[in-house]
This record gives structure tokens, C-alpha cells and sequence, in this order.
């Protein structure tokens, strides 16, 4: 066996894996805390991607720093959205088939909204570094690898340390386990919620940042992503952020194997396998809680 | 029997107009959009036997449907079949799909069997990508006969080919909520621990559930490789096939047999109209809101607008 080609598929997957943590993190939060099945998730990133990919055209701005100015208008975005999921759905106690049907339409229109703006060809970003890569022995790491990597770590350790920490993170944690203890304490948990949203739809313009620096985008490249993000979610543990991570990095490194060996074409059916492997022999995930 | 006879009337009478339109009518277009809209249909109704009537969403119908276009495309390689037989086993191996998704209901409820059907449909389009025999992702050409018997042409026949498949399931449909089945079905959709624990044989509705989507997916895919002479995996797995088939008994309401059909012939026919006058994406988008509009607004669909406004009016009568 070549041993370049094996350290190379080893170290691709490793940064793949760390963007793939920072892709599901937001949904790990909305569904792994929140219970909402934001199937759109995915299509709220390559929002992001597009985004990005104007500010990036328009003012030549670091796609990264980028990513981080459209959080805040991702965060308002999504207490939005969370407030007529709310409305519509949650206080009816319709959630389950009604609230998945309204994420599965939401998606699509976030979709088409981009075919007709954008049309459907594929996007890139510019940076100095896109392009450049560092030789360590055998392995060549590129850039436009090594900084979403970067990116989605801190992003990830940022995400963990405030759940953990801080006051409102604990409230998160909190309406996720006993919702009623929680009113009883005298907080409202619908506001917890909407903020939770808004944070997991935050990180999506990130990761869309970092999507569209590792690869070009078209309007429906999310549709690629569900499977894998639930995947992750679930192999990780429902809404245990360190389970999303580890998850993450071992569905990257999988999938970068079989690219390598096997080839690319099968890469989008990993995920599916581990999703399937995970429900049928250990249900809670590998940093599940039951 | 007034209500069973008159089903039937109404079935003999859609068979005839079928066939009066291709005996009187020369617009190809016509046929092309009827079919566009049968095909829709039966993919709205054969996700609600699973989705409307048990409750568990179905993602990947597309992934069903593909499967019936392959099915017939690869044994239309091997040996040139009449449509009919190809149609039969497309329909057989959806059906055997289904069945095997049944199972996959025992450990994943809910969400999870909704991500699952998702996912499945992807892994569907990677094996068919990755199949060459059927054209791999560069697709696959059918060269359809120019002149048919009884009919004037090609597309006449495969019209009233999906009328016929889509009265068939609309009946079968039909069957399955109003008999005792139907109330079994009703059950696992409201409380599927206190059927089983009612004795209701939730397994075994469960799997004749999904096995008949299954069937009627197939059904309606196989033809499809012949209705455009061309396929490949895009076209054969495209979402909108997935989300058309959930939008339409949303719309028109998935608690009763007839919701998805006028689901169907509403939005299949705006979307024909749309995507002639203005644009195809503008189509699609509109599937998009209209479907969160109805979800949002109107849970019960147009069947239960008319129920609440039928009982205002009695109310205000009184």
C-alpha cells in the first residue's frame, strides 16, 4: 500500500471531519436540544455560501470574516423563523408531520430563491491563500482545507464552552431536559428556545463560509449534506457537542477513505451506513445520555 | 351503496372522458400535461397510504420512483418487454423496496424514519450512478415507436395508460381508509403504542402500508423513462418529485382518501399553467410556499376548509 496516498487520505479526512462538526453543529443544537427537525439546516448554510460569496465579490472580504459579520443577521433570521415555527406548530402541539413538511418546504424555497437569483451555475470565493498548501513530509495540506478546519474548531469550542458556562447556555441545556422545571423557575422557555435557534441558525452562515472556501457551491449542493449532518447528529449522540465533533471526525476520515480507495461517487453512502449501523446496535449515540 | 355506487360511476365516467378527449382532441400538449399531472397524482396518493393514513413521512419518494424508471429501463436493455409487463415488475420490486422499508419502522419512529427515507433515496442515486448497464450518470435514450395500435399516437396511449394506473390506485386508496384496515391504519397515525396495546396488528399494517406506496411509486415511475426518451439519475431523483408527492395531500388534506387527489389535480394543473406562461423555477417555487402556507394555515388541507366552513354554516343556520 502507498503510504503517501494513505497519509493524504488520513489527513483529508481529519479537516474534512472538522468541517463537517461545524456544519452539523447548529442542527445538533436545534435538534439535539430544541427537538425541531430543521431539515432546512443545510439549505440555511449554502444561504451562507451565497452570501458570502457577494460580500466576498462585492468587497473582496475574507470569506471567514465574512461568515462571522452575517451571524448576527443569521441569529435574527432565526428567532424568526422559530417564532412562526412556534406559532404555527409548537403551541398547537402539531409539530411532528406538519413542522417536518414546513422545514421540507422552507428548504425549497431558500433553494429556488437562489436558482433564480444566482441561476444554477457553481460559485467560488477568493482569498490569497486559497490555492497555496503546506508540505509536511509526505502530506501536502492545503489551505482552503486547513482554515475551515481551524474555523469550525473554534467555532465548535466557542459553541461548547457556552452551553457549559455561561448562564444562558445552562437555561439551553435546561429546557432541553425538563422544560416544566424550568418554567417553574420562573423562566420562559420559548424565549430560551427562540435564542437557541437563532444561535444554531448562526452558525450556519459560518459553515457556509467555509462550505464555498472548500468547494465551489450551486443552490442545491445542500440536499448533499442532510444525510450526513443527521448522521453525525445521531452517531454523535443527540446534542452532545463533543459526540458532534468526534462524530464529525470519524464520518470525515471514513468518507476520505473511500474516496480514496473506493471512489468518489460512493462517498454520499458513509453516511447513510453509519446512520443505519448507529440506530439498529446503539440508538443514544456514542456520547448519548440514556 | 348509494355512496359505493356512485365511486364507481364517477371512476367509469373519468375512463370515458379519458378516452372521448383522445378521440376528440389533436393538442399534443393536452396528453403531455395530463400525464405530467396523473403522474403526480398517483405519487400524492401512494404517499399518503403511508404518510396521511399511518403518519409516517415518507422523504424519499423520489428514490421509489427512480427505482421504477430504472427497473424498467434496465430490463427494457436486456429484453425488449411490452410496457405493461415492465410496468408489473417495476411496480413488484418498488413493492419489495416498501416492504423492507416497512421493517425499518420497527427501530425508527417519527423524525428519524422521515431522515432515514431521505438518506435511503440518496443511496439509491449513488447505486444507479454507479450502475453502468442503465447509463451510469450520463443516462440512458429510449427510442419510443412512432405509430401504436388504437391510438393516434405515442403520447395518447401513455395518457391513457396513466389514467387507468391512477384510477387504480385512487380505488385502491379508497379501499384501504374505509375499510376496517383504514381504522387500523388511523390508529398507528394517533397512538401507536395504545394500537398495539389494543391489539391492533401494527406490523403487519404497517408493512402492507408501506409495501403498496412501494407498488404504487414503481408504478408510476416505470413509465416515465418512456414518456421523456431520455433519464438519468438527476432527472429520475429530482426533489421536486419528493416534495410534489408530500405537498399535494398536504394540500389537499391526508386524512381522507380524495385529499391528495384534489391536492394533486389543483397544484399539477397550476403547475403545468405556470411553468408554460411564466417559468419552471417560478413553478417550483410556488410548490415551495404554497406547501408551508398550507402547513402553517390550513393543517387539515382544502378537505378540511370545506369540512369547518360546512359546520359554520350549519351552526349559523341553527
Amino acid at each position: 500500500m502507498d503510504a503517501s496516498l494513505f497519509l493524504n487520505a488520513i489527513a483529508a479526512g481529519i479537516l474534512l471531519g472538522g468541517f463537517y462538526a461545524a456544519v452539523a453543529l447548529g442542527l445538533s443544537i436545534v435538534f439535539g436540544q430544541l427537538d425541531i427537525v430543521n431539515i432546512a439546516h443545510p439549505a440555511f448554510i449554502v444561504a451562507g455560501s451565497y452570501l458570502v460569496f457577494a460580500l466576498n465579490g462585492g468587497f473582496g472580504l475574507d470569506p471567514v470574516i465574512a461568515g462571522i459579520l452575517l451571524m448576527p443577521i443569521f441569529f435574527a433570521v432565526g428567532v424568526l423563523v422559530y417564532r412562526v415555527y412556534y406559532a404555527a406548530f409548537e403551541r398547537t402541539g402539531r409539530e411532528s408531520l406538519a413542522g417536518l413538511a414546513f422545514f421540507f418546504g422552507l428548504m425549497f424555497v431558500i433553494e429556488v430563491l437562489f436558482i433564480i437569483f444566482y441561476g444554477v451555475d457553481y460559485r467560488l470565493v477568493e482569498a490569497d491563500y486559497i490555492g497555496k498548501q503546506i508540505e509536511i513530509g509526505l502530506v501536502g495540506i492545503p489551505w482552503r482545507m486547513l482554515v475551515p478546519f481551524c474555523a469550525a474548531l473554534a467555532m465548535t469550542g466557542a459553541i461548547y464552552l457556552f452551553l457549559s458556562r455561561t448562564f444562558l447556555g445552562r437555561a439551553i441545556l435546561a429546557v432541553s431536559q425538563d422544560r416544566l422545571a424550568l418554567q417553574l423557575m420562573g423562566a420562559d422557555p420559548v424565549k430560551i428556545k427562540q435564542i437557541a435557534f437563532g444561535i444554531g441558525i448562526a452558525t450556519a452562515a459560518l459553515a457556509g463560509a467555509l462550505l464555498i472556501m472548500i468547494g465551489p457551491v450551486e443552490p442545491t449542493i445542500g440536499r448533499l449534506y442532510i444525510g450526513r449532518i443527521f448522521a453525525i447528529i445521531v452517531l454523535g449522540g443527540m446534542g452532545s457537542i463533543p459526540g458532534t465533533l468526534v462524530a464529525a471526525l470519524i464520518i470525515g476520515l471514513s468518507e476520505s477513505i473511500v474516496t480514496t480507495y473506493i471512489g468518489p461517487s460512493w462517498a454520499p453512502t458513509v453516511a447513510f451506513g453509519f446512520l443505519l449501523i448507529t440506530l439498529a446496535v446503539r440508538p443514544q449515540g456514542l456520547f448519548g445520555r440514556q | 351503496m348509494m355512496k359505493i355506487s356512485g365511486f364507481w360511476i364517477g371512476i367509469v365516467l373519468m375512463l370515458a372522458a379519458g378516452f372521448v378527449l383522445a378521440g376528440v382532441a389533436d393538442n399534443q400538449f393536452l396528453f403531455f400535461a395530463g400525464y405530467v399531472i396523473l403522474q403526480g397524482l398517483i405519487m400524492a396518493v401512494a404517499w399518503n397510504v403511508l404518510g396521511g393514513f399511518t403518519g409516517y413521512v415518507n422523504f424519499g419518494s423520489a428514490g421509489f420512483f427512480a427505482i421504477g424508471a430504472y427497473t424498467a429501463i434496465a430490463l427494457h436493455q436486456f429484453a425488449e418487454l411490452p410496457l405493461l409487463v415492465l410496468i408489473v415488475i417495476a411496480g413488484i420490486v418498488c413493492g419489495l423496496i416498501g416492504l423492507g422499508t416497512g421493517y425499518l419502522t420497527l427501530r425508527l419512529r417519527g423524525v428519524y424514519f422521515a431522515i432515514a427515507t431521505l438518506a435511503m433515496a440518496i443511496v439509491f442515486e449513488s447505486l444507479i450512478t454507479n450502475w453502468d448497464y442503465v447509463g451510469g450518470s450520463a443516462g440512458a435514450y429510449v427510442i419510443t415507436p412512432a405509430e401504436v395500435p388504437f391510438f393516434d399516437s405515442f403520447i395518447e396511449m401513455m395518457f391513457i395508460l396513466m389514467l387507468v394506473l391512477s384510477l387504480i390506485c385512487v380505488a385502491v386508496s379508497r379501499y384501504l381508509s374505509m375499510s376496517r384496515m383504514g381504522r387500523g391504519l388511523a390508529s398507528i397515525r394517533d397512538d401507536e403504542t395504545a394500537a398495539e396495546c389494543m391489539g391492533v396488528p401494527t406490523l403487519r399494517l404497517k408493512l402492507i402500508s408501506t409495501t403498496v406506496m412501494g407498488v404504487m411509486m414503481g408504478v408510476a415511475g416505470a413509465p416515465f423513462p418512456f414518456f421523456v426518451t431520455y433519464i438519468n439519475p438527476l432527472s429520475a431523483f429530482d426533489l421536486l418529485i419528493a416534495v410534489n408527492a408530500i405537498a399535494m395531500p398536504m394540500i389537499g388534506g391526508t386524512a381522507v382518501w380524495f385529499g391528495p387527489v384534489i391536492g394533486a389535480l389543483l397544484l399539477g394543473t397550476i403547475q403545468q399553467i405556470v411553468t408554460v406562461t411564466i417559468s419552471s423555477e417560478l413553478n417550483i417555487l410556488i410548490v415551495g410556499v404554497v406547501l408551508i402556507a398550507f402547513v402553517a394555515l390550513a393543517p387539515r388541507g382544502i378537505v378540511g376548509l370545506f369540512q369547518d366552513f360546512a359546520r359554520k354554516r350549519r351552526e349559523g343556520g341553527k
